[in-house]
């Protein structure tokens, strides 16, 4: 019987080891199929097609920028607007509401996190973009903001979620000698509780925001992929156009092998870069050299 | 000792049970990816077909009612546009690509130096419906204003006689054909030599149907789309070639008769001549009950039926 129960561990072992090295397997061949795909856009583009203002590939056009700061706008819109109610939000069901709100509040943002994100373009395209237009009395409602605010919806459940278990996890005393010092509530969560949470907080964060940029489907249909530059506050309001959502509409059409077909690889080696930039900075965040002061206390 | 060892076995069994059962149903999928060109008479036969968007549903029409003429044909339609159907035809992927635009000699390059040899078709024809919303006051525009609009040059309602709004310009993705038959036709007024371009602010929608819900609610919007998507809620445009002409609107008579100025040919390519089950296909789409079904659709058969 001790034969068979180590037998048994052995495998087991291997089968788990397998799974976790495969991730890592996983993610280098499909880094490495791109960069074989993509890396040929720069011997068969000039870079400084990659650096102007237009695109447009079925003529040549391979501009890069309106599509970069089509991303970058819709993302950093999307966290503006997400991070500061995902935060509240998870402040208030963590720390203020009392425990019948917070067994209603919490399914309720994991029902909003369910949705899947064609169904959120489509009401954003039928219901939210005419009301922005008539609103805000732009010429029309596909806009950045649209696709940002459908964005933050998205990613709001993420933040929240996270961010509440990483306020949940903050240890009583804290809260207790805060308050015995004399502090008020919301001085102890702003000044005591919150920092303390803060990897978790900066986790849930980047999390949402990884989220953001990966998304194709809402973007694609509420944010009029028009390639522009951006010029100032003003078009925030104005249409953009992402990588994503131009990698989706235009994988298809390609020819294998074509210069449209690697340059959209290209692009899809930007988005996985964005990725991976943002993992890295959350991972250096979460895991910096904590002050001797914090070691001390905890 | 022995009966924990029994019930370990028995998970190990009822594991590679369900690992084997997993296995053999994913391995049933029905793998008929015959060519159409040499079938045997018991077997079903499948053409695969894919490409406009402009023509899918007309692809979907014709494939149903031919299926049920002939039932051991399997058809397969998709849509993606016209690009991709070339695209798929030049990789080897579709038996025949259906396309609202001509192929581009680069195209054409690609085809012959993969082997392949496109046979162009033409099945149908079509209109290009200039829309704008119902509520909007213009009746009229000539091919030059249009090619203004779309190009930049005007920004405002209010210069070509409407409301002082801004101009919306709605079009299709890039791989769509309509939206390089228009770029070619409208846009440079097919010159060959003039590059003009779409404004850079033009909204590219995925689909056609994204268009026409934009147009029903924005009084400031301009699209286009072929005559068989346009919706009774929605205004069509008269138009005229230049200053002089007549404004005309768009129906299947005004492209029968060349009167209309944006008219164009939907094609079917293949790859070479059309042998066996794909030549019967093509053969039955000139009958009259396949060409009836084209004006069902909206669309304009290629000869006065």
């Amino acid at each position: 019987m001790q034969e068979s129960q180590n037998w048994s561990e052995f495998i087991i072992t291997r089968l788990i080891k397998i799974a976790g090295y495969s991730a890592i397997v996983f993610v280098g061949a499909i880094f490495f199929f791109l960069l074989k795909e993509g890396l040929y856009a720069l011997t068969e583009v000039q870079f400084s097609t990659f650096i102007s203002d237009r695109w447009y590939p079925i003529e040549g056009y391979y501009g890069l920028l309106p599509l970069l700061e089509g991303s970058l706008i819709v993302t950093i819109g999307a966290t503006l607007i997400a991070v500061p109610i995902g935060l509240g939000t998870a402040v208030f069901i963590a720390e203020v509401a009392p425990r019948w709100a917070r067994d209603v509040l919490k399914p309720l943002v994991e029902v909003l996190g369910g949705i899947p994100s064609v169904v959120l373009g489509f009401l954003g395209i039928l219901v939210f973009a005419p009301y922005l237009r008539v609103l805000f009395n732009l010429p029309t409602g596909l806009s950045a903001f649209t696709g940002s605010v459908l964005l933050a919806a998205m990613s709001l459940p993420t933040i929240v979620s996270i961010a509440e278990d990483a306020l949940d996890t903050v240890p009583r005393s804290y809260r207790n000698a805060s308050l015995a010092l004399g502090a008020t509530e919301w001085q102890t969560i702003w000044n005591v509780t919150v920092p303390a949470a803060r990897s978790g907080i900066v986790t849930a964060v980047m999390l949402g925001i990884g989220r953001t940029i990966g998304e194709t489907m809402t973007v694609m249909m509420v944010t009029g992929n028009a390639g522009v530059l951006f010029k100032g506050v003003k078009s925030f309001f104005n249409p953009v156009r992402t990588m994503t959502a131009t990698i989706a509409a235009e994988m298809g059409e390609v020819a294998t092998g074509s210069i449209h077909y690697h340059v959209l690889f290209f692009i899809g080696i930007l988005l996985f870069m964005f990725s991976l930039a943002i993992n890295i900075t959350a991972y250096a965040v979460v895991n910096r050299k904590r002050k001797r002061s914090e070691r001390i206390l905890s | 000792m022995v009966i924990v060892d029994i019930i370990a076995l028995m998970k190990i069994i009822h594991l590679i049970i369900i690992i084997s059962i997993t296995i053999l149903l994913g391995a049933c999928t029905n793998d008929s990816q015959a060519e159409g060109t040499v079938p045997s008479s018991k077997e079903k036969s499948t053409i695969e077909n894919k490409g406009s968007d402009t023509m899918v549903n007309l692809a979907l029409a014709w494939a149903e009612e031919y299926q049920k003429i002939k039932p051991d044909v399997i058809i397969s339609v998709t849509g993606g546009g016209s690009g991709t159907g070339i695209a798929a035809l030049i990789n080897g992927t579709v038996d025949i690509a259906n396309a609202s635009r001509q192929m581009k000699d680069v195209e054409f390059e690609n085809a012959f130096s993969n082997g392949k040899n496109p046979n162009e078709i033409i099945v149908a024809r079509d209109a290009i419906a200039i829309i704008v919303n119902p509520n909007n006051p213009i009746e009229s525009l000539t091919l030059k204003q249009i090619s203004d609009i779309y190009s930049g040059k005007i920004s405002n309602w209010i210069d070509i006689g409407g409301e002082d709004r801004p101009i919306v310009r709605l079009s299709r993705e890039t791989n769509s054909g309509t939206h390089v038959y228009f770029l070619e036709e409208v846009l440079r007024l097919g010159d060959k030599e003039v590059k003009t371009l779409f404004s850079q602010d033009t909204l590219l929608l995925p689909s056609s149907e994204g268009i026409s819900s934009e147009i029903r609610i924005n009084p400031n919007a301009i699209g286009y789309d072929g005559l068989g998507y346009v919706t009774p809620d929605l205004k069509v445009i008269a138009v005229a070639k230049d200053e002089e002409a007549h404004y005309v609107l768009p129906s299947v008579e005004t492209v029968i008769n060349n009167s209309y100025p944006i008219a164009r040919d939907l094609y079917m390519y293949i790859d070479g001549e059309p042998t066996g089950v794909i030549q019967e296909y093509l053969a039955w789409i000139f009958s009259p009950e396949a060409q009836l079904i084209v004006k069902d659709l909206g669309f304009v058969p290629i000869h006065n039926p």
